[in-house]
């Protein structure tokens, strides 16, 4: 005899409570966290690189890096004077909680005020998996095209801001800002817009200045 | 690719709900998909073949049943479907809009003996 079962549970439930755990354990020792996303080469590494080296004798800073196979960023941001975790996530395209919670004990957290986190490179996937950071990121940039917001919408409505990298290269793409910022707007309206480069620090002061406000505001009550 | 941990995710669910209802065999699962979820029903289904293979669940059928991206406009109160890249709303053209469904991804039931 057939019977149905009733379940109604989210799939992606489990992710979700242990992204609440995690957020919990940050929230012990006060460390603010943010993550990065983005597609493959879309700068995540050096703009976290260039923010960090603006911020670190502001802040006691940290980074986690997810990456497929190699520990490249996570050398470059140790490079750069931070304590740096890498994650290989052995082929998966994305982090999630889990993964994140088993890298949270490498971490000297008491001694950090504000944790980067660079995810894999994908704009699908990271979406659906939180993982407890306070700020969750995404960086696109100029040479991918102003379609992306109406390709990938699911990346650009969980997040609290938008950086647009590589304005240096507008120029020599015809990139429609106004037709970016317009499926932006419809996605996540209000969202805090940077455009910037990586590369010459051209619009970084703007987020530089949104970002420790943000982080300012968690870190002193 | 990406479909890999959601299908594991199901495949465990599925399997506490079974064996805690002393089920012999799962036959079938309900599925609630959104247009916006990014879930393609065939690779759901290639991963669920191989994973459920050996289990309780294994041979269930996966049921999918789609439930269209609605907009609602803050402007004009009006409710919307999805129409290609016009995110704007048909009514008023304003783009203070909201999606109020169409990103669910859950297990609804499953049907077991
Ligand atoms: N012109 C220009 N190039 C940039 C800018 N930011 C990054 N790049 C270049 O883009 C390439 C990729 O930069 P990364 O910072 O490694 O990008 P990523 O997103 O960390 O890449 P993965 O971790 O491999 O996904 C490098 O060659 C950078 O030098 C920018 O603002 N302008
Ligand atoms: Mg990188
Ligand atoms: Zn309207």
């Amino acid at each position: 005899m057939t019977t149905t079962v009733p379940v109604v549970e989210n799939i992606l439930g489990a992710n979700e409570r242990l992204a609440q755990t995690n957020r919990a354990r940050l929230d012990e020792t006060r460390t603010f966290t943010v993550n990065f996303m983005a597609s493959p080469g879309a700068g995540k590494t050096s703009l976290i690189l260039r923010t960090v080296a603006a911020l670190k004798d502001r802040y006691r800073l940290a980074g986690v890096d997810g990456d497929v196979a190699t520990t490249i960023d996570a050398d470059r941001m140790a490079a750069a004077g931070i304590p740096a975790v890498q994650i290989n996530t052995g082929g998966s395209c994305h982090l999630d909680a889990v993964m994140l919670q088993g890298a949270l004990p490498q971490i000297a957290l008491e001694d950090t005020d504000v944790l980067v986190i660079e995810n894999v490179g994908n704009l699908i996937c990271p979406a659906n998996f939180p993982l407890g950071a306070h700020l969750n990121i995404l960086i696109a940039s100029v040479p991918e095209g102003a379609d992306k917001p109406y390709k990938y919408p699911n990346m650009y409505r969980g997040v609290q801001a938008v950086i647009l990298n590589k304005t240096d290269l507008l120029p020599y793409f015809d990139f429609d800002m106004d037709y970016f910022r317009r499926g932006v707007e419809a996605l996540n309206p209000g969202l805090a817009f940077f455009p910037l480069s990586a590369k010459t620090g051209e619009g970084f002061d703007a987020w530089l200045s949104w970002l420790t406000s943000q982080a300012d505001a968690y870190l002193t009550p | 690719m990406h479909e890999l941990p959601f299908v594991e995710s199901i495949l465990k669910i599925t399997l506490e709900h079974a064996e805690k209802a002393n089920a012999q065999r799962v036959i079938a699962l309900d599925l609630v998909v959104g247009q916006m979820a990014s879930i393609v029903d065939d690779s759901v289904q290639f991963y669920w073949d191989i994973l459920s293979k050996d289990t309780l669940a294994e041979g269930a059928e996966l049921r999918f049943k789609r439930i269209p991206a609605v907009y609602r406009c803050w402007d004009c109160g009006h409710e919307y479907q999805l129409d290609g890249e016009h995110l704007e709303c048909p009514q008023c053209g304003s783009l203070r809009v909201q999606l109020i469904r169409g990103d669910e991804f859950r297990l609804e039931s499953i049907d077991i003996e």
